[in-house]
């Protein structure tokens, strides 16, 4: 090697230069005058008005685009691209007091204790005989395994399940077509139960646990029906049967070779790895009559409600696991190449699309022939006593070197599909039946997941396609070393995609679901109703307002509205005590939420909306008298709303009392 | 440098070809969805991380490969398969590289005609034969019996003393990117037919 050393660098970047000025010239050279945007030949003079909504007027859809690493939940607009709300979910949030607050530490408990952050990947938004009913959004935390539901119309986390038998839990949270279950699939295959062994006996001892979890269909409570316990594989991605193939679920799988090290190496031996074909409605009527193994378990169910505004964790000590071996037909292996990622279902639930990350070529799976090659008994070995189907009997169609690494496949539900493709870079649409490339777009850059609003459903809204980026570098200014994740909209209306606007995003845009906002819009909450709250520190009127001391905890039962607290002068608080501030928003005015906290709290802020309640504990370390005020800005005499607690030291005898405007 | 010269041309042309025949369609009728795929595709030429400027980043593989006078026909082959941005992406990537002596070596007349327009799948479908998703040094390259490369076939790795070849090139030096590894190898590696 003569070239390129770390001394001749300096010519190297060059020849780069003067390469890209090549370029650049004839860019400049060669462009038609027609001043288009040079850097980005896909944006047309219309982009922008075809993405701008008017001051006051609303957006067609809502996104909802995790925050991978932020363990959020993030809520856009489209085609604006604005940003809504950022729900919190399984990070701690102090803007918004969630996991700070007495009220919602539960939702943050765990069987490892109180897990203040995780990595939230996949929502999923509930459907109705195969269609987005817009009631709630599912979303799972991976590196703690559990579950979240999002309720809609408050847009809050309501309910969280910690998944025991799980670890990596990313092959999920999908629904099934009438919300029957949220599916959890393990990416790590564990020792089950988890014990005490070598590492090096994984082979044949990890195995790999796919949970159900029903939805109840009235109040939307989560609860575990059963685990099914597969072979020690990873399990990364699924999605559910729809149409003829509802009551199936399909998982992607890698590591069939079950290495425990270096598995960049190690999982990528085997030419095919599988897709698992669970028909789960089998599985069901199996424990409905009695079938599974009840096996200790210890995982939290944490629950928020709506009328206390408070959230209660159980540890749950039993978990109901089936062997599929015990189940006959239930599950099935579909031989798919490399380590497949994707495993996403057309809408007509016939096709299984697999993309396998380390292939250049996606495989597609025909349902019916799947279905076919069970009757016959056709199998190609099996694993772990699952029968292999062969992937000759069970292949629809191979999309024929599209890109590279392929990731994820969405549809438009016009017959089209639109794959996303990390190392190219780029979105590809083709057709399902003939499997023919229509048009490829580059994204800017590194794009993993994408989103059509509807696309897990029978009924995608086919207008436009969400890519979501992990690498930005140049796309926006600057600002040191870390620099914006994006998501970039194309409009899919026509045949060739049309790159329309790119947004930055919170954290890592994972994954997005997506829906029209009238499904929506029309249920969302203004208020929480005073006369409906049953918070037990609540108060309904000033009448109830109260300080009462137990012990060395003192409790503040306070209110607050346009522009005071009641009380706002409080004295009688000692040293060593643990002061609880309960407040309600006695407001009963749409957006108008009141914020509080007091000098040295080791806590966040309050942010309480109209007829709700929370709390905080401040613990004073020094005597003298302290400051409270309200910290969102509510009104004109916002800065009036403030007030002064008093605190004597330890063992004095200031009397306890508390008053407004004597 | 003769055939670089000769690719830069091709390439020049070629670029002038796509423009022209881009704006002889005309002005674009607004709101139309679809778009010229001549332009846009070659809009998209100079577009995409392989042409971020200044970057003080360690160089990537295409940096590198560009950077190297001994490997200027890969790079104009690169160039000519429209796979610039597939090689700067975060990966990671390991690039076997062909020296020009490599390409030079096969039957006269293969490298031009690989590089005609109508031969750009052919060519792309090679060079993605020299592209694996990984990032191994030679010695930790000895572990493996098989590598799966960008064009989905495989590529049989052998070791014979110090020496690891792969699909039948041996690899000669070693130069690790920033995002993974060029292998500098002495044979253009063909796929096999399948």
């Amino acid at each position: 090697m003569h070239a390129t050393t770390n001394n001749n660098l300096h010519e190297m970047k060059k020849t780069i230069y003067s390469f890209l000025s090549l370029f650049t010239l004839a860019s400049v050279f060669f462009a038609c005058g027609e001043g288009q945007q040079g850097t980005n030949g896909a944006l047309t003079s219309n982009a922008a008005e075809r993405v701008y909504v008017a001051p006051g007027e609303h957006d067609d859809y809502y996104a909802f685009i995790s925050g991978g690493f932020s363990g959020q939940l993030s809520v856009y607009g489209l085609p604006s691209g604005r940003l809504f709300k950022v729900i919190p979910v399984f990070s701690q949030d102090a803007e918004k007091a969630w996991g700070y607050n007495e009220e919602t530490k539960p939702m943050l408990n765990t069987s490892h204790g109180f897990v203040p952050w995780d990595d939230s990947h996949h929502p999923d938004i509930s459907q109705t005989n195969g269609e987005l009913d817009g009631r709630y959004v599912f979303i799972n935390g991976n590196n703690t395994p559990r579950i979240a539901k999002i309720d809609l119309s408050v847009f809050e986390t309501t309910e969280i399940i910690e998944i025991p038998n799980s670890a990596g839990n990313h092959s999920s949270a999908f629904v099934t077509e009438n919300t029957e279950y949220v599916v959890a699939g393990t990416r790590f295959s564990v020792p089950i139960p988890q014990r005490d062994m070598p590492i090096s006996e994984y082979k044949g001892n990890f195995k790999g646990a796919l949970t159900f979890i029903s939805v109840d269909p009235e109040d939307g409570g989560m609860d575990i029906k059963f685990q099914l316990i597969m072979p020690g594989f990873d399990y990364d991605l699924s999605h559910p049967g729809r149409g003829a193939s509802h009551g199936w679920f399909f998982f992607t799988t890698y590591n069939s070779e079950e290495a425990n090290t270096l598995l960049e190496v190690n999982a990528s031996q085997n030419d095919k790895d599988f897709i698992a074909a669970v028909n789960w409605k089998k599985i069901e009527e199996y424990v409905n009559n009695g079938g599974g193994t009840k096996m200790p378990a210890n995982y939290a169910h944490n629950v928020y409600d709506e009328a206390t505004h408070s959230a209660t964790s159980t540890m749950v000590k039993e978990v109901l696991t089936v062997n599929p071996a015990d189940v006959p037909g239930a599950v099935y292996l579909l031989p798919t190449p490399k380590s497949p990622h994707g495993c996403d279902v057309d809408p007509s639930g016939e096709y299984i699309v697999g993309a396998g990350k380390l292939s250049a070529d996606l495989t597609v799976h025909s349902f019916t022939k799947m279905l076919a090659a069970i009757e016959n008994q056709k199998f190609d070995g099996d694993a772990y006593g699952i029968p292999i189907l062969s992937f000759e009997d069970v292949l629809a169609g191979t999309v024929s070197q599209p890109g590279l690494g392929p990731l994820h496949t969405e549809f438009d539900g016009q017959g089209n599909a639109y794959t996303t493709f990390f190392i190219s870079s780029e979105v590809v649409k083709w057709k399902l039946g003939t499997w023919e490339v229509v048009d490829r777009q580059p994204c800017y850059y590194s794009v993993g997941h994408l989103m059509i609003p509807g696309g897990n459903s029978r009924k995608p809204f086919g207008k436009y396609v969400v890519a979501m980026n992990k690498i930005t570098k140049d796309r926006y200014l600057p600002t040191g070393p870390e620099v914006t994740q994006s998501a970039q909209l194309y409009d899919i209306s026509g045949e060739k995609m049309e790159l329309l606007l790119d947004f930055p995003t919170v954290g890592e845009p994972h994954y997005a679901a997506g829906i029209a906002a009238d499904i929506v819009k029309a249920r969302s909450k203004k208020i929480y109703e005073l006369q409906n709250n049953e918070h037990p520190y609540g108060v309904k009127s000033d009448a109830d307002v109260k300080v009462e001391r137990n012990g060395n905890e003192v409790h503040i039962y306070m209110t607050m509205i346009r522009s005071h607290f009641n009380p706002d002068n409080i004295e009688g608080v000692k040293v060593g005590d643990k002061v609880y501030f309960h407040v309600t928003n006695m407001e009963q005015d749409y957006d108008v939420p009141h914020g509080i906290s007091v000098i040295g709290a080791n806590t966040s802020e309050l942010l309480i909306m109209p007829g709700q309640t929370e709390s905080f504990v401040w613990e004073p370390k020094q005597p003298g008298v302290w400051p409270f005020y309200c910290t969102d800005f509510c009104s004109a005499l916002h800065q009036e709303m403030q007030g002064y607690i008093r605190v004597s030291p330890a063992g004095s005898n200031t009397e306890l009392k508390y008053s407004l405007g004597e | 440098m003769k055939t670089i010269n000769r690719v830069t041309t091709k390439l020049g042309l070629l670029a002038v070809l796509l423009w022209v025949g881009a704006c002889k369609q005309g002005p674009q009728t607004e709101g139309n969805a679809a778009q010229e795929p001549q332009a846009a595709a070659a809009a998209a030429k100079t577009a995409g991380q392989a042409f971020i400027e200044g970057d003080v980043a360690k160089p990537n593989v295409l940096q590198i490969a560009i950077g190297s006078p001994d490997h200027s026909t890969l790079v104009a082959a690169v160039q000519a398969a429209d796979l610039e941005n597939a090689l700067v992406n975060a990966g990671p990537l390991m690039v076997f590289a062909p020296t020009n002596e490599a390409f030079a070596a096969l039957p006269e007349g293969t490298v031009e005609n690989l590089l005609k327009p109508e031969n750009k799948d052919a060519l792309a479908n090679i060079l993605k034969y020299h592209v694996t998703p990984g990032n191994y040094s030679k010695d930790f390259l000895k572990k493996f019996k098989k590598l799966g490369q960008a064009n989905n076939q495989d590529v049989l790795i052998e070791v014979k003393g110090d020496d690891v070849y792969v699909g039948g090139a041996r690899i000669v030096a070693s130069v690790p990117a920033g995002n993974g590894i060029v292998h500098v190898i002495d044979k253009v590696m063909l796929p096999p037919s399948e």
